[in-house]
């Protein structure tokens, strides 16, 4: 936060392309996206706190400003007595019915507050819309070490709530809240330090751990900006928060959870998205999204889960792919014939047995190297109307699926929607009436459209947009070794689990 | 099914060469897998399994796997009567000039050993198609279930005269390989129908029926009388 309002300017003037989400998707600093009513928000650093919306969790667009339904359109007056005028790095969680946004109000730093809002509803068109003040949370004074911008709050699963902030002016802190009110449950009390010189702190809890996501590195500067995110644990909310090498957070230690990589520099702001049924994703920025002219963007991603850390996971691109299950190791296919890749070949030469073997072991004689097998090789004998079955992998034509996200379909948070078809052919994989499944000749049809979310244990859940005849939410499932179909989504089940990889 | 169709034939020409020496007209012990069914219905096991069986002696075919070559043996093998009529114990049936016998088995696993039939009884194991059915009592109307099977290898199958799962290539008999789309099972009998095309080596097969959730149903009674 060095620079933040320099990149705010850089921030508003970005021009969308496709990747990193779709449509209006600048935003420095964003709070943790957040549903509400079926919309999806965020908000970010900028004058009066930048809203973004979108109706699906892919395509995002600005919302005007948050503090325009605050009384006064300003930070309320104990925030700006602790603080500043700036609006920087909210964050916002959901406890019953009310709506909790803490929000950076920094003067010179290090001094600065944090302050909180309180409103009923997210949604700017709902006659509820509106942000009472609920004063500051925690403030720092501009001379001891400690930064207060940044709040990341957590409600852990035993009611209590939780926010650490800070910057590279000292400490990370904790202090607690009320779940009630939104307020410091006992401002007297002082904070806990529980990191130091990093931002974008956030706590969360997984599995009997509270993990501590902070941003390392410096923001701000584009292309130039080293931001990463790093995570400790600690069996307390408390701390201390370890890395994988055992080292504090108080120390400096943090164990890597996403750098730059690709056309993304820079990633920060860590949000956690729980949607259930094993499937977690996050929320972040990248400093410069070197498709967008280097602007800083909003991202959505898978968050996997292995050997009790967080691993940032990556959405999926457009490709060829071999769709395995999980609960029986075959692949789903188009159910054709097969040919074997090169042709059909024995292991010896055909003919009447040579009688008892002489001389030496005859050595393998290893031929010229067998082409890849394509659909245009073999698909002259495969029906005009094929089903999809599961089958042994065979690197075969008709087990390889092309799976390319489908333009102006919409999506879901951090994905445009795919088609899924036998690779260069028409064939496209369609949910039927009844529940299961055909392949047909692509038409953009809800039912040839498939939500393709990363589990937390890094497999896929595979589910159409809609289904024939039914309101039903299905997923592909393998409901035996040979047989695909559309089913509940048990998260208990490896029924509904998919490996994607090369074919 | 793990060898090779040359190492299996390999294999039988061993076999084969083994009777010789101990006296190709040696009676076979009968198979302790399958016996004479008792009393007139048996219900499914506690994992749904089907127990009892009409199984016709196998009848030869080409054994190769493919689907084409499946489609074709299933073809040239056509029983007379219609799919979803039910044969006696003792019944014969003549395909092609091949006169072949209806046995009612009851295994005594969750699977039928179809070796352990023909073996017995002289009759080829390799390169056959065996024709099998049997009638399933459901006490009421069930919508969304599914016809699960294993076979080894190739199979076909039919639920009251349609067809419902076909399976091609080498393959063992895995619980719930093949398994239908949601059909309905009506109140009362419903008849099912399978051939079972066998290249080499041990074959056998499995059926239940599983219920909406994917859980084996085990409320049905199995009888093979008409």
């Amino acid at each position: 936060m060095l620079q933040r309002l320099l990149l705010c300017a850089a921030a508003l003037a970005f021009v969308p392309t496709v990747h990193a989400l779709d449509g209006e998707t600048g935003v420095h600093d964003p709070a943790t996206v957040t549903m509400d009513g079926g919309k999806y928000y965020t908000y970010g650093t900028g004058n009066g706190i930048p809203i973004l919306t979108s109706d699906d969790g892919w395509t995002w667009r600005r919302a005007g400003s948050l503090m325009s339904a605050v009384p006064g359109g300003k930070a309320g007056p104990e925030v700006l007595a602790l603080g500043g005028n700036n609006t920087w790095a909210p964050d916002v969680i959901h406890i019953g019915d009310k709506f909790f946004i803490y929000y950076s109000a920094p003067a010179t730093q290090p001094r600065s507050a944090i302050g909180l809002l309180v409103g009923k509803t997210l949604d700017p068109s709902s006659p509820d819309y509106r942000w009472e003040d609920g004063g500051p949370v925690a403030w720092s004074d501009g001379v001891e070490d400690s930064n207060a911008i940044d709040p990341g709050v957590l409600l852990a699963p035993d009611g209590r709530l939780w926010m650490t902030y800070g910057s590279y002016f000292g400490y990370i802190r904790l202090v607690e809240l009320d779940p009630k009110t939104g307020k410091r449950l006992d401002p007297h009390k002082a904070p806990i330090n529980v990191a130091i010189n990093s931002e974008a702190s956030i706590p969360i809890y997984h599995d009997g751990w509270y993990y501590l996501l902070v941003t390392h590195g410096s923001c701000c500067q584009g292309a130039n900006s080293t931001y990463n995110i790093r995570v400790g644990r600690s069996r307390k909310v408390t701390g201390p928060y370890l890395d994988n090498m055992g080292i504090d957070m108080l120390e400096g230690g943090g164990k890597l959870f996403a750098g730059s990589r690709g056309r993304h520099v820079g990633p920060g702001h860590f949000g956690l998205m729980d949607f259930g049924d094993g499937v977690q994703k996050f929320s972040l920025h990248y400093e410069a999204d070197l498709d967008r002219g280097g602007i800083s963007v909003l991202d959505i991603r898978p968050l996997l889960w292995r050997d009790g850390w967080p691993v940032a996971g990556d959405n999926l691109t457009a490709g060829t792919y071999s769709i395995e299950s999980v609960r029986t190791g075959t692949v789903l296919e188009l159910a054709v014939q097969g040919m074997p890749v090169g042709g059909f070949r024995m292991r010896r030469p055909p003919g009447p047995p040579q009688g008892p073997p002489q001389g030496p072991p005859r050595e393998p004689q290893p031929g010229p190297p067998i082409p890849d097998q394509e659909a245009m090789q073999v698909s002259v004998n495969w029906p005009a109307n094929a089903g999809v079955r599961l089958a042994p992998a065979m690197l075969q034509a008709q087990q390889k699926w092309s799976i390319t996200p489908v333009a102006n379909a919409g999506g879901y948070p951090g994905s445009p929607y795919f088609r899924i078809g036998i690779a260069d052919t028409e064939r496209s994989l369609t949910a039927t009436a009844g529940g299961e499944l055909t392949t047909a000749a692509f038409t953009g049809a809800a039912e040839q459209l498939w939500r393709i979310d990363q589990l937390t244990d890094g497999t896929y859940r595979i589910a159409p947009k809609a289904i024939p005849g039914t309101s039903e939410p299905l997923v592909l499932s393998a409901v035996g070794s040979s047989t695909p179909t559309l089913a509940k989504f048990d998260p208990a089940s490896d029924r509904q689990r998919w490996v994607l990889g090369a074919p | 099914m793990k060898h090779s169709l040359i190492a299996l034939s390999m294999c039988v020409a061993l076999s084969i060469g083994a009777a010789a020496q101990a006296g190709e007209d040696a009676p076979r012990p009968a198979a302790k897998t399958l016996i004479a069914p008792k009393g007139a219905t048996q219900k499914v096991d506690a994992r749904g399994f089907i127990h009892r069986w009409l199984v016709l002696e196998p009848l030869p075919v080409s054994g190769r796997l493919t689907e084409s070559a499946v489609e074709e043996a299933v073809q040239s093998a056509a029983l007379p009567d219609p799919m979803d009529s039910l044969p006696v114990d003792g019944q014969t049936v003549t395909l092609g000039d091949t006169q072949l016998k209806w046995h009612a088995l009851e295994t005594l696993n969750y699977n039928l050993n179809l070796y352990h039939f023909a073996w017995p009884l002289s009759k080829p194991t390799s390169n056959v198609l065996f024709w099998v059915t049997t009638i399933v009592d459901s006490p009421q109307e069930m919508k969304d279930v599914r016809l699960a099977i294993g076979s080894n290898a190739a199979s076909r199958w039919w639920l009251n005269g349609e067809p419902v799962v076909a399976l091609d290539n080498d393959r063992q008999a895995v619980i719930d390989d093949g398994v239908s789309r949601r059909v309905t099972l009506q109140k009362g009998r419903n008849v099912i129908r399978a051939a079972i095309i066998n290249g080499g080596g041990a074959t056998d097969f499995c059926a239940r029926f599983l219920d909406a959730n994917d859980k084996p149903i085990t409320g049905l009674t199995v009888t093979l009388a008409r």
